[in-house]
């Protein structure tokens, strides 16, 4: 009885439940349907698999197991992808390494969002001095840095590490956020649906979280998935410089800073990490691409 | 100076004056807060100028006497004020390492930079506008599907990755190009675009991608407008449809966005001339941070900023310029 009145509760009000079956999911079928959108969200998949579960599938540690007989080795059976030149396996390097860019890229973008998008829709909602003189100047003058100069100045500045570089280039990101739901607030505090809010009395706190955040959101994610692909690249640039991760982490920046010294004998060294960050921020952009796809399907032919 | 009520501000002193004017003025707040950063920057860095100066040896009294030369024990603003005031006067600093003004440090890094920078945007331009406006006049062509796939290719890869490979390829492999170093216009030109190849190759093609995508998307929105139509029901070729008509208009927010592109141009740079061992200003900034000479730091920063707010204005500027539709 009390199953049948739960039932009778909340099947009307799920509204995907009404729809007539071809309207359901149609975001999720038209992504579907987008193979390259496909593909992108398999590499991400493999990508956090991989992340979580590198202990399980490393054959070595990354870090600690140097095999000082054998530097510099091409592949074999006990090192897939040979060692650098430490003898450290650079098949276990290369796993681990999915997770430091994984976590360069949630902390870069997370900072970035969490900072830009109260910030930016705040400031697009109430408009006036804040938003003009204020926020908008702010932005103004973090975007004349270079995000990748900001990012170098600020990590030197707060100490370098791997966690203060991606925090500065969290940073850098932010003002693209802030611009962007400042637009999006823009437009959409003029449309009825929000005047309607406003006239049953609801508080600005609760227009913004309720009515303008949620239609806000779209592009939000299409930049937020962009923004991870070049957050990866960013930190892997970082590391390469020796300025993100430690020399001896198993980063793919450092790695390739480690290939650096030896193109000439073992340009293999290079080759993996490489494609590595290749395919990770391929698997981003195809990922962005596809959402906005879902989203605008007439931006995208 | 400014009303400070808050509600209804978009009427603010200067709205009465053009967009234009208005936009040119908004660069000295813009400038401001970046002199604010880059000063604060070097404030809350690690290391002190008087210890690098003097060295861990130095005598209290000495360290006490340079202090006092240098008006650190000042407030922060008197500090502000006394820095920015050199500074407008084209006074960065003396290096902390061998006392060389940061200011000649910059003039002989800087155009090593800009030849870069615009080597790059030229290679992006001149692979971008041909394949954009071929996959955005045939949209179901073999030529799309190709220069879309070379866009994400070039989106997606690292430059200096790219870099290296190319360094394995060009230089290891088949020799044909110096793998590293640097060498001025002025002495060798040969030489010169010799080193700047593979560099400027590296970085061009990432500029390429992005804009070949902004040229398509833009010149797919201009070929539906209708005075395209009436170019073409006038009896006119494709191509002079779209070189004589839509190409003009179409890249005109495609130059909007090159001027954003040159902030990540310069980032990316800082990385390419690490890679290929070019004595520009990011390789000057990156060993500058890890000699801990700070004014050098500062330095490079500043004029990273000032190039990007320099060329986003001009291009803002030539914006309403070439573009009649916008007031001025």
């Amino acid at each position: 009885m009390k199953a049948n009145m739960d039932q009778a509760i909340t099947t009307p009000s799920n509204a995907a439940d009404a729809l007539p079956r071809q309207q359901r999911f149609t975001g999720l079928r038209r992504f579907a349907g987008n193979r390259l959108a496909v593909l992108g969200a398999a590499i991400i998949l493999l990508l956090v698999l991989i992340a979580i579960f590198a202990p399980l599938l490393a054959t070595h540690d990354p870090i600690f197991d140097q095999d000082y007989g054998n530097l510099l080795s091409g592949p074999d059976t006990t090192h897939w992808m040979g060692t650098d030149d430490l003898g450290r396996d650079i098949f276990s390097r290369m796993l681990y390494g999915a997770r430091i860019s994984l976590q360069a890229a949630l902390i870069a973008v997370g900072l970035a969002f969490c900072v830009g998008v109260p910030v930016g829709i705040a400031s697009g909602y109430f408009r006036g001095f804040w938003d003009e003189w204020v926020v908008m100047r702010i932005v103004d003058a973090l975007q004349a840095f270079p995000p990748l100069i900001l990012a170098l100045a600020l990590a030197a500045a707060l100490g370098g590490g791997f966690y203060n570089a991606m925090a500065a280039v969290g940073i850098g990101f932010a003002p693209a956020f802030i611009r962007l739901a400042r637009g999006q607030a823009m437009s959409i505090r003029n449309l009825d649906y929000v005047m309607a809010a406003r006239s049953v009395g609801a508080g600005h706190i609760r227009i913004m979280w309720r009515y303008v955040l949620p239609n806000a959101m779209a592009p939000l994610i299409i930049q937020a998935t962009f923004a991870m692909g070049s957050a990866i690249i960013a930190e892997a640039g970082l590391s390469y410089l020796g300025l993100g991760a430690r020399a001896e982490d198993p980063s793919w920046g450092s790695m390739l800073h480690i290939a650096q010294g030896y193109l000439n004998t073992n340009p293999t060294l290079a080759l993996w990490p490489g494609v590595a960050i290749f395919a990770v921020v391929l698997g981003f952009n195809l990922l962005g691409d596809g959402i906005r796809e879902v989203f605008d399907p007439k931006l995208y032919r | 100076m400014f009303p400070a009520t808050s509600h209804a501000l978009p009427e603010l002193p200067i709205s009465p004056m053009s967009p234009l004017i208005k936009r040119i003025l908004l660069v000295i707040p813009t400038l401001l807060l970046v002199s604010m950063v880059i000063f604060s920057l070097l404030a809350i860095l690690p290391g002190d100028p008087v210890t690098a100066i003097l060295g861990l040896e130095a005598t209290p009294e000495a360290a006490a006497a340079l202090r006092l030369q240098l008006g650190l024990d000042d407030p922060l603003y008197v500090q502000y004020g006394r820095w920015l005031w050199n500074v407008l006067h084209g006074d960065l600093g003396r290096s902390f390492i061998d006392r060389t003004p940061v200011i000649d440090v910059l003039m002989q890094r800087l155009p090593v930079t800009i030849e870069l920078a615009v080597g790059s945007f030229a290679v992006g331009i001149l692979i971008a506008v041909p394949a954009g406006i071929l996959s955005a006049v045939r949209p179901r062509g073999i030529a799309n599907y190709f220069t879309t796939l070379v866009a994400l290719f070039g989106m997606s890869v690292p430059h200096f990755w790219l870099g290296m490979m190319f360094i394995i390829l060009f230089a290891v492999k088949l020799g044909w190009l110096p793998a590293s170093g640097y060498v001025p216009f002025t002495e060798d030109w040969r030489g010169n675009l010799a080193a700047m190849c593979m560099p400027v190759l590296a970085t061009g093609l990432r500029e390429s991608a992005i804009l070949m995508r902004m040229v398509r998307s833009s010149l797919l929105e201009v070929l539906n407008e209708d005075y395209i139509r009436t170019a073409f029901s006038k009896g006119l070729r494709d191509w002079q449809v779209v070189i004589g008509h839509a190409l003009r208009n179409a890249l005109i927010p495609v130059v909007t966005a090159s001027g954003l592109m040159v902030s990540v141009l310069l980032g990316g740079l800082v990385i390419t001339e690490s890679i290929f061992a070019i004595p520009g200003m990011g390789k000057m900034i990156v060993d500058a941070i890890f000699q801990r000479d700070y004014v050098m730091v500062q330095g490079g920063v500043l004029a990273a900023a000032l190039m990007v707010v320099i060329v986003n204005l001009a291009v803002d500027v030539l914006y309403t310029v070439i573009d009649p539709r916008i007031e001025r």
